[in-house]
């Protein structure tokens, strides 16, 4: 485990391939072989490479393999496509058990036992996007220092055995001085940074852009974070809000500070007429909606949260919520995100079964129905008993599911001069029970008043910072990475001759190219590229 | 303005066709060497000119319609060709490659025609989409896969020039498969049109799965019919099989006819070429060098990842959490471009640290752009997400 010291003079980590200054194989066994330098990673000594003893070694090893890397990347990639075959829980509106074997048979059975229908939010999956992260830490670890200390310790002055092992690589006899300074003006030209040591040159650039993957890793890194985050209670707030118009409700998750008044809600269709670009397409596809708008207004509780006191509210703004338009304030944002109509009020006739004459109308607010309605002339109403949600429950009663209106039913006494004691009668929506036999009035149903509820998401997402950072840092480090290459050229003193050998991490067409016009007016051959001749184009003949 | 929208259009696939003759041209005379030749400046030319003119297209359109238009199959998929055809020109100024051309531009044209059997009218847009974002997005995402196709149209030219043609192997099987594919998309623009033009049209009653009666209309003959399904149209053509109700039996209908029409095309090319289509365009590449194709597919995947990055994720990201109040809801197409992107990721990963170049590179951008083309077709035809908003 010591440290390994080049015939140079660098001392080199335990386990570096190629001297991180002058670049000259250590590895005796390599030296043999007359192949191709393997210029990842600058030949550094990596950890994973290095060691390979405890159960932590091995777990490194694994986590820091690329090979291990594009597996999970692979495995994620095919489990994926298994979520996309039918449409996932939260995207149904029924319970699982029953929608998937009900609209797809057997197969849909099948996928809801093997528990594809909630994928993403499944242990495996978690567990894949855990491995993930999980190997693009280790593996950034592994490489990053060992490579920013080969590149920063480089010398200028390399090894033969490193220059003649380069792809692009070539040898020249009679050079002088006036074609050295021309390689060097044409280097700089091109944005080459150029330094020189006895005569020998070593021109680099685009070094930063080998920083880009781990640039981008470190941006995935955080973005899985900020999925992490989410996790932790509060950090992430989905509530949904329902409020009437003309009501005000209180936000929820806002420990009671915030107050949402719904003034009105909208639903705009658009008109063929009016929008004649689109009559075809409105004509084809009937109704197409244009707008869904909630006009709200948002308060701040000023008093102090007393128990069965009236809060006192301060008004904040006055908002159009609109699909894409959410009202935000302080971290919250309220969305638009649907509507109902519910009923407001139902209005009757008094009627005379067989005449069919009618003896006055009445309308009873569903929320707050009076107990009695005199309708004059010795004739009235009264509500004996009110069901806002009727339904029967086991022992055949009557009875009510919820205070929301959904199916009103009454009991209604009605009380007219020829039958002063009152005939009794049982509504309800689309029924009429007359339980006391037949009787000689009928509450006959005029219409209904509706009034729109507005539907809202309440959402906080604390971890949208982390979500964003990650974001941009990987942009950054990945446009680091693809679009600008790290190209190194040298051109050195050797034997009496002049050696010169090129590097790049990618794009050798490009650095060809770029050679050949560094080369013009010298008397400098064109390196070859030794891959090339190797298995020389097989197909180019 | 819609009228001179749809005539720039048409004026632009029309020099789109011609340029390719061009550049068909450009590679049979000689003297590549010194720069592109008299028959590949023109190519280029009409090229630049076709694009300017969908350009024109587009913007007419977008003052027509008062919103970007790439808000349904026709206007997108349409985005999606000149977004090709710009990736290309952007490609060929660096490279200088006419070959390039002769392969990008057939499947830019084909692109552009699948586009126009889709609806053609300017659509209104539901609340959702009513969005800037929504159109960054888009857009975006569609530049990006338009540069990942240059490295298949250039894994395509690698492919038909390395792959040994004189025995039939795998590759010379799946080669073959990619090109039958494109044919079929030609297919299914012929079909549709000779249909079309007819003005053939036939309805159905059926039973759909929740057992209600709706009607289905065919705008082409029945041969796979909707579940117990009742012809109402005289004269129409009754199904030769009938399909189970949760399966869409029009559109099965569609891809059938599609198919069939991919097959007698690819059997009349066959009989006229005497051998394999890859085979046929083999001498078309003989000039070119395969290390530069190689890197002119991994640049385009360089180039096209960040790209695709940003707009097929972040700036969805950006929309939907503008929209639906989240970033990220794990909807098909969503999945779908994340999956696009994660095979782009090990494509960039296989070929950096696992030293995949050439040939097995140029395969993977032949998948990459299957990935790319099914989430277009597919994702959106058959798997149709939520990406419209309930109402
Ligand atoms: C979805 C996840 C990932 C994405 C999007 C991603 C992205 C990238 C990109 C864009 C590059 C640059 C490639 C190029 O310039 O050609 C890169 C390089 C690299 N990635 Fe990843 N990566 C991911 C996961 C991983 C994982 C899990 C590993 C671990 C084994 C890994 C290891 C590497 C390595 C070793 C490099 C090359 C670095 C170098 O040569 O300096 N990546 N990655």
């Amino acid at each position: 485990m010591n440290d390994v010291k080049c015939e140079c003079g660098h001392v080199n980590p335990h386990g570096t391939v190629l001297c991180e200054a002058c670049g000259k194989v250590l590895d005796e066994q390599e030296k043999n072989k007359k192949e191709l330098l393997d210029m990842r990673y600058e030949g550094s000594a990596r950890r994973s490479q290095t060691y390979n003893k405890t159960i932590i070694d091995k777990i490194w090893n694994f986590f820091s393999s690329v090979k291990v890397g594009v597996w999970i990347i692979i495995v994620i990639l095919v489990a994926s496509t298994l979520g996309t075959i039918l449409p996932q829980e939260m995207y149904i509106n029924l319970p699982a058990d029953v929608y998937y074997e009900q609209e797809y048979g057997w197969f849909g059975k099948l996928y809801y036992q093997l528990g594809l229908h909630d994928l993403y939010g499944s242990w495996w999956y978690l567990l894949l996007i855990a491995m993930l992260g999980t190997s693009l830490v280790i593996c950034s670890l592994d490489r990053v220092v060992p490579l920013y200390k080969a590149l920063k310790a480089q010398r200028v002055t390399r090894h033969e055995g490193f220059l003649k092992r380069q792809r692009v690589f070539g040898i020249n006899d009679n050079v002088d001085e006036s074609d050295l300074n021309a390689i060097k003006k044409h280097l700089k030209e091109r944005r080459y940074h150029v330094r020189e040591e006895n005569g020998d040159l070593l021109a680099e650039k685009g070094r930063f852009s080998r920083w880009g993957p781990y640039v981008n890793h470190i941006g995935l890194i955080i973005f899985l974070f900020g999925g992490m985050l989410r996790f932790i209670p509060g950090f992430y707030v989905n509530e949904n809000l329902w409020v009437k118009e003309g009501e005000t409700a209180v936000v929820p998750e806002t420990s009671e500070q915030f107050y949402l008044q719904n003034n009105q809600f909208i639903l705009q269709h658009y008109d063929k007429d009016k929008d004649k670009t689109f009559e075809k397409a409105i004509e084809e596809a009937g109704e197409v909606v244009k707008n869904y708008q909630s006009n709200v207004v948002l308060y701040k509780r000023v008093s102090d949260n007393l128990p069965g006191e009236k809060p006192k509210l301060e008004k904040v703004k006055e908002y159009k919520v609109r699909v894409n338009h959410p009202l935000t304030f302080e971290g919250y944002s309220v969305f638009q995100s649907s509507y109902r109509s519910e009923l407001k009020a139902m209005t009757f006739f008094l009627t005379n079964k067989t005449t069919n004459q009618s003896f006055g109308e009445l309308k009873i607010d569903l929320e707050d129905p009076q107990a009695k309605y005199d309708l004059g002339n010795g004739y009235s109403v009264e509500i004996l008993n009110y069901f806002p949600d009727f339904e029967f429950n086991k022992d055949g009663e009557p009875t009510t599911k919820s205070r929301v209106p959904n199916n009103p039913a009454f009991v209604f006494k009605m009380v007219t001069p020829d039958i002063p004691k009152g005939e009794t009668s049982f509504v309800a929506i689309k029924q009429t029970i007359e339980p006391f036999g037949d009787n000689q009035f009928k509450m006959a149903f005029k219409g209904i008043d509706t009034k729109n509820v507005s539907g809202f998401t309440v959402r906080k997402d604390s971890s949208l910072w982390a979500i964003i950072l990650g974001g941009i840092i990987f942009m950054i480090g990945v446009i680091q990475g693809a679009y600008w290459n790290h190209r190194r050229i040298w051109v050195q003193n050797k034997n009496g001759q002049v050696w010169i050998a090129a590097h790049t991490n990618k794009n050798w067409y490009g650095i060809k190219k770029e050679i050949e016009t560094i080369l013009t007016d010298t008397k400098l051959d064109i390196p070859d590229d030794q891959l090339q001749l190797e298995n020389s184009d097989k197909g180019g003949v | 303005m819609a009228t001179l929208s749809s005539n720039l259009l048409f004026i632009a696939f029309i020099l789109y066709l011609v340029a390719t003759l061009f550049y068909g041209g450009s590679i049979k005379t000689k003297n590549e060497q010194n720069g592109t030749n008299r028959w590949g400046k023109i190519a280029v030319f009409l090229t630049i000119v076709g694009f300017v003119s969908q350009l024109g297209y587009f913007i007419t359109r977008w003052i027509a319609a008062g919103h970007a238009p790439v808000s349904n199959m026709f206007e997108f998929t349409t985005f999606f060709g000149m977004a090709l055809v710009g990736a290309f020109i952007v490609i060929y100024f660096i490279y200088r490659t006419t070959l390039l051309g002769l392969f990008t531009m057939p499947v830019a044209i084909l692109v552009i025609a699948y586009a126009s059997m889709f609806p053609k009218e300017i659509t209104p847009l539901i609340p959702a989409l009513q969005s800037y974002w929504l159109h960054i997005h888009v857009t975006t995402a569609a530049m990006g896969e338009a540069i990942l196709a240059i490295s298949f149209a250039a894994g395509l030219i690698y492919l038909v020039k390395a792959i040994d043609q004189t025995k039939s192997t795998k590759q010379t099987f799946w080669l073959e498969m990619v090109m039958f594919s494109l044919v079929t998309v030609l297919g299914f623009v012929v079909v549709s049109s000779v249909f079309s033009g007819m003005g053939y049209h036939e309805k159905f009653n059926w039973i759909d799965k929740h057992d209600a009666t709706a009607v289905m209309e065919y705008t082409m003959p029945a041969i796979t019919g909707p579940n117990e399904g009742e012809l109402l149209t005289k004269g129409g053509y009754s199904p030769l099989v009938e399909m189970p109700a949760f399966i869409n039996a029009k559109k099965l209908n569609t891809v059938i006819w599609s198919l069939m029409g991919g097959l007698v095309l690819y059997g009349l090319i066959r009989t006229i070429l005497r051998k394999r289509i890859a085979a046929a365009l083999k001498p078309l590449v003989k000039n070119i060098k395969l290390d530069f194709v190689d890197e002119i597919s991994y640049r385009s995947v360089l180039i096209g990842f960040p790209v695709f990055t940003l707009g097929a994720l972040i700036f969805a990201m950006i929309w939907a959490q503008m929209a639906w109040s989240r970033f990220w809801g794990w909807d098909p197409k969503e999945v779908w471009a994340l999956i696009t992107w994660l095979f782009y990721a090990a494509f960039l990963h296989l070929r950096l640290s696992k030293g995949w170049h050439g040939e097995k590179s140029a395969w993977l951008a032949v998948i990459g752009f299957v990935i790319i083309m099914f989430n277009l077709v597919a994702v959106n035809l058959v798997i149709a997400g939520l990406h419209s908003y309930a109402g």
